[in-house]
């Protein structure tokens, strides 16, 4: 069984007479993706290309207009399974400051699990592994304000963990953060899906933060431009650049040079890449 | 003449109590007039005091700065003039719109200086016009533009105040890689246009190393570097050392250099870099070309 | 720079620290009591005794007492000094329209130990009890309440986020307000209408970004399955332990000590 099937997705925050008319703005305009357990997903794109409300879709936050999304074969349109949904599938959100509940960290991981009505002992159990998965063990008796945006975005993932998910959806985690929070966070989810097997999609505009992902998805206009491994994807460097769209600064300069003339079969996508492929050319 | 020095400025918290932490720790730069200086550190490392001493939102604990030969801190009653000549727009300045309509929120500035509703008026056109604004989004409330819109609205605010000075603090964190660019270009043609003076605190290295003449490193509250983006970006190791990035691209030609690549060190730009390893294969002609 | 600590809890390992937060509220309110039910010098001596040993046993610095008594000084001493001319009987000092007796000088010594003592185990509960396990004892001390209808774990939950977000806006309105002033607003001359209104620029966007807050934080609650107080478990369990029992065995023993000194004494 699939993670997250999505089938034809439609959604629009608009009124249903609005859409009867069809005079109304598709925020997701027909998408059709499935995410395979155990897997790192990136979704790409620009604000407004609607990678942000298909997040809110895969668990529950927000309703299909048109369309279907199973998780884990459960319908999200199935009012009973709403709270299973919601447990196997945690959402994680850009701003650090706006999802921590409690005024101590521990407390605040401990709040999902609380309203699961898991026992007291396991939700200690489940605290303390949560926390020391993302490396804030030692801060667990914290005000979340005397933390760094990268220490409260971990504590936030802690937090969904703690549910014991099979899948973590994040929505742009790294735009607020300094590089230091960003890499600390990246590292960190990565490390979830590595040695705790669980699924991840990562939102995010940062391409370099895809680059290291097992598939890629690029959105734009609420519809999907192109999906792939992270070298497909970014070897369509025209596509990419023609919605304005970023590649990697490696990826680029091997790619003008290509057109130049310059023999490069396989274009790079970090800097050690990078640097080995023109060692060849240039040596 | 410079248009901005300070003499070992420093600034130190909670002086004389236990608390006590130097957040900047005597800083002496001259920075002349059009130049645009980038300002790089980790979080922490006192860039944020710095820029906000320099348009005397924080006072000194030691030290001073002058503004056209002028010390800011000497009339205390004279600092709200002086921050109409340097101003400073703050990380997410979107958080600060609060006026019903663009145009209004734009003219909160000039209207502080005391000015006529003509020039206030014009003000605000020209500023708006600097950051990209349609005019037609000017009679709009500022909460309904999208998040690059109201970041540059945000910008607006300041710029009409037409500083001399004009410090940016991260001005393209959160935004996407479009919101980026078209913010990034439109700081580059307000500094073409006005030839103003232009201070940019980014943790993004690729966006530094476009705009700036010059880069100032702060680490541990004090000055570390204060040179030209080649030369500071050069330093690799160094710059590693205290926690910052170096841009891919300049890091890539420093690694091709190691390697015993005839390349030039600090290369800023793709189209640079592009440029010198074109040269180089040109020369030796193993290139159908 | 600002450093905010809410409720001024002063973590440490003292026994008071471990604590139920509910004896210690029940502690308090009987205490309290206590304090306005000594009415000789020997009920109030040992009421302010056992203040002292409340002061031992928080393993908290004597500082941050005085420095809660500190912000309390001037009412002190002004009741003081009304209670000390207001007595009756014979004079023993007289200057101009006061008089000083022995029976006012008797109330300006009590009412001054009543409010330290007040003042002093109050702040004991604040700096050996943690926000959270405050809001969460009261929940539990209100949960009878839910007969009458009211919403004792809504309230609770309130609390819970007031606290967490105190600190967050705190930090944000001095950003907002170094934002303004960077754009000339001037917040700090004007008579009252003008300063009222260089507020304005500051509470919009204050506002506005609470609100965005509230809907950021409700929807992550529900990303968490928060339903309301139904079939929710908690991480902390309070537990009545032997400490507790002899905090309230010890609360009888001076209520009994104080009621008997009232008495005989």
């Amino acid at each position: 069984m699939n993670q997250i099937d999505v089938k034809d997705l439609v959604f629009t925050y608009e009124s249903l007479e609005e859409i009867q008319q069809n005079i109304c703005d598709y925020v997701i305009n027909g998408v059709s993706l499935t995410v395979k357990k155990g897997e790192f997903l990136s979704v790409i794109g620009h604000n407004g290309s609607g990678k942000s409300t298909l997040s809110k879709h895969f668990n529950a936050i927000l309703l299909p207009t048109g369309g279907k999304v199973y998780v884990e074969g459960m319908d999200t349109l199935d009012e009973d399974k709403c709270y299973d949904i919601r447990r196997k599938v945690g959402l994680v959100l850009q701003n650090p400051d706006n999802q921590l509940v409690a005024s101590i960290v521990e407390e605040d991981v401990a709040f999902g699990p609380e309203n699961l009505g898991v026992e007291p002992k396991e939700i200690r159990k489940r605290v303390d592994e949560a926390l020391k998965a993302v490396g804030m063990y030692e801060y667990r008796t914290f005000a979340p304000h005397k933390l760094s945006g990268g220490q409260k975005q971990r504590v936030a993932i802690a937090g969904i963990l703690a549910m014991k998910p099979d899948c973590i959806v994040l929505d742009e985690p790294t735009a607020m953060l300094d590089p230091k929070g960003r890499e600390e966070v990246l590292n960190a989810i990565h490390t979830l899906n590595k040695e705790h097997g669980i699924t991840i999609v990562l939102i995010t505009h940062n391409m370099d933060e895809a680059v290291t992902s097992d598939r890629v998805i690029v959105m734009d206009g609420g519809k999907i431009l192109t999906e792939g491994t992270p070298k497909d994807v970014f070897s369509q460097v025209e596509l990419l650049k023609k919605h304005r769209l970023d590649v990697p600064q490696s990826t680029e300069l091997c790619y003008k040079l290509r057109a130049y003339g310059v023999d490069i079969k396989e274009l790079p996508l970090n800097i050690d890449e990078c640097v080995s492929t023109l060692k060849e050319v240039l040596l | 003449m410079s248009i901005l020095r300070t003499e070992k400025l420093s600034l130190t918290y909670g002086k004389g109590t236990p608390f006590e932490k130097k957040a900047v720790n005597d800083v002496n730069i001259e920075i002349n007039e059009g130049e645009v200086i980038g300002i790089i550190g980790h979080t922490g490392s006192g860039k944020s005091s710095l820029v906000q001493m320099l348009n005397g939102l924080f006072k000194p604990t030691e030290g001073t700065v002058y503004f056209d030969g002028q010390d800011i801190f000497a009339n205390p009653k004279e600092l709200r003039k002086i921050r109409f000549n340097i101003g400073l727009v703050f990380q997410y300045p979107e958080n600060q719109l609060f006026e019903e309509t663009v145009a209004k929120d734009i003219a909160f500035g000039p209207k502080n200086m005391g000015l006529s509703d003509a020039e206030i008026n014009e003000k605000v056109k020209r500023a708006a016009r600097f950051a990209g604004l349609r005019e037609e989004l000017l009679e709009r409330s500022p909460f309904d533009l999208s998040g690059g819109e109201k970041r540059r609205a945000a910008i607006a605010g300041v710029i009409a105040m037409e500083p001399k000075v004009l410090i940016l603090d991260e001005p393209t964190a959160g935004l996407d890689p479009l919101g980026k660019d078209v913010l990034l270009s439109q700081i580059e043609a307000y500094h073409k246009e006005s030839g103003n003076t232009v201070l940019l605190v980014s943790h993004n290295m690729e966006d530094i190393a476009r705009i700036s003449d010059r880069v100032l490193v702060m680490n541990n509250s004090e000055m570390v570097m204060f040179d030209t983006p080649s030369n500071v970006f050069s330093r690799v190791s160094e710059l590693k050392a205290i926690g910052l990035r170096i841009p891919e691209i300049t890091e890539i030609t420093l690694k091709l250099k190691d390697a015993g690549v005839p390349i030039p060190a600090g290369v800023l730009t793709v189209e640079d870099a592009f440029k010198e390893l074109c040269k180089l294969i040109n020369k030796g002609g193993n290139i159908d070309a | 720079m600002r450093d905010i600590t809410l409720g001024q809890y002063f973590p440490s390992n003292g026994v008071l620290h471990k604590l139920d937060a509910r004896t210690k509220i029940l502690f308090l309110v009987a205490f309290i009591v206590l304090i306005f039910c000594s009415f000789n010098f020997y009920a109030l001596g040992l009421v302010a005794a056992f203040t002292m040993v409340i002061v031992l046993l928080s393993k908290v610095p004597v500082k941050m007492f005085l420095k809660s008594l500190k912000t309390i000084i001037l009412i002190v001493v002004i009741t003081s000094v009304l209670n000390l001319f207001y007595g009756t009987g014979e004079p023993i000092f007289e200057w101009w329209i006061f008089s000083v007796t022995l029976d006012g000088i008797f109330n300006a010594i009590f009412v001054t130990v009543r409010i330290i003592c007040l003042v002093v185990v109050s702040s004991a509960l604040t700096f050996t009890t943690s926000p959270t396990d405050m809001t969460d004892g009261l929940e539990r001390l209100m949960k009878p309440l839910t007969v009458f209808h009211i919403s004792v774990h809504e309230i609770a939950m309130m609390m819970t986020i007031a606290l967490r977000f105190v600190p967050t806006l705190l930090e944000e309105t001095d950003k907002i307000m170094s934002a303004q002033k960077a754009r000339g607003a001037d917040m700090e001359s004007g008579n009252l209408i003008k300063r009222i209104k260089a507020l304005i620029p500051v509470l919009v966007p204050l506002f506005v970004s609470s609100f965005r807050r509230a809907y950021d934080l409700a929807m992550a609650m529900e990303c968490r399955c928060y339903r309301g107080g139904k079939g929710r478990t908690r991480l902390k369990q309070m537990h009545f332990t032997k400490k507790d029992a002899g905090a309230l065995v010890v609360m009888i023993f001076l209520t009994a000590g104080v009621v008997l000194c009232d008495i005989f004494l």
